[in-house]
């Protein structure tokens, strides 16, 4: 607690949110890339364009929206993708309670408000600005707002496009999927502390793919990789 | 313009359900954590999710590739590490996967 209380006192004001959305346009942009990624794909996954941007602009996590088209399938395998989801969101959890020690300060709705437009780019560009000594408290949702429209624009972009795109593999799309989490994973890559962790996901997922049936391996793997980080955390 | 404004009750339940567990994941966090601590260890476990089940996701997908998807994985990791642009690097691996497959 006395960690907490020696925390700047924080706002919430107009002109937090504006400078959160002319700051955070640029990341926004960035972000863009991969919506206009996930647009297509959606598309060639079978969702319609209101679909897709439905998604986007309910669920705003990237990672976990191509995850999920991943999984998509005629079958609907409801359970696997809202649970798949869950857990790698699970991260969501760590950054809100970062948040804390400023966000307690705020009402509610302000709080929980922000919340939903929590990202990884624009949570990390607020926390560099709250424990630099900032006092907006309302950056957050004015750099995840930024962050949202252009996620949901770049969606637009890309399910139009996708829709008149035909026959995936004839112009390797179907690669695309695979090739846009290996950039992510690129992203992700921590060097040697990601080894261990990475390489039991790896085996883990090849072996359960091989006798488990249907598309488990995915979690299976992931989660066989946080035991495994857990376990070796500390060493 | 080819536009679909179609929307399928089942689908739409579906992204409904994942929005919702996304916000429980991010709401969950300014609120449960205020309550319960978080060891070092488990925060560690979390962090590393992502990567796991992306790694889970890729990995069976390439072992069932060949030759051609290989290669491109390499390219996107080189074009990644070059321009740091993501749709730089999946249209060097596109581009890759269908100069090897007319060739190979």
């Amino acid at each position: 607690m006395s960690e907490e209380s020696r925390v700047q006192t924080i706002d919430f004001s107009a002109a937090g949110i504006r400078r959160g959305f002319i700051e955070g346009t640029p990341i926004a942009l960035g972000v863009g890339g991969y919506g206009i990624v996930f647009g297509v794909l959606a598309s060639q996954a079978g969702l319609t364009t209101t679909e897709a941007v439905l998604m986007s602009a309910t669920v705003l996590a990237g990672a976990a929206q191509l995850i999920a088209i991943e999984l998509w399938a005629p079958s609907m395998p409801v359970f696997a993708i809202v649970v798949t989801v869950f857990v790698v969101n699970l991260r969501y959890l760590l950054m809100g309670a970062a948040l804390r020690p400023w966000f307690r300060q705020l009402s509610p709705l302000q709080r929980y408000g922000s919340a939903f437009f929590v990202a990884d780019e624009n949570w990390a560009l607020t926390m560099g600005k709250l424990t630099s000594g900032s006092r907006r408290g309302a950056y957050l949702l004015g750099s995840g707002f930024a962050i949202w429209l252009f996620w949901i624009l770049a969606t637009v972009v890309g399910a139009i496009a996708g829709g008149r795109i035909g026959v995936p593999a004839q112009y390797g799309l179907d690669f695309v999927l695979a090739g846009v989490f290996i950039a992510i994973a690129y992203g992700l890559w921590d060097g040697r502390s990601s080894v261990a962790p990475w390489s039991s996901a790896l085996v883990t997922a090849l072996v359960t793919a091989q006798v488990v049936p249907g598309r488990w391996y995915i979690l299976l793997g992931g989660v066989a990789g946080g035991f495994v980080e857990a376990f070796r955390f500390g060493d | 313009m080819v536009i679909d404004f179609g929307l399928d009750p089942v689908v739409v339940g579906i992204i409904l359900a994942m929005s919702l567990a996304t916000y429980a994941t991010k709401a969950g966090g300014l609120w449960l954590l205020g309550h319960i601590d978080v060891s070092p260890r488990l925060e560690s476990a979390l962090k590393i999710l992502p990567g796991a089940i992306i790694v889970s996701i890729v990995g069976p997908e390439l072992a069932n590739g060949g030759p051609a998807e290989w290669s491109a994985a390499a390219v996107v990791l080189i074009a990644m590490r070059w321009t740091e642009n993501v749709l730089v690097a999946l249209l060097a691996g596109v581009a890759t996967v269908l100069l090897l497959r007319a060739l190979l």
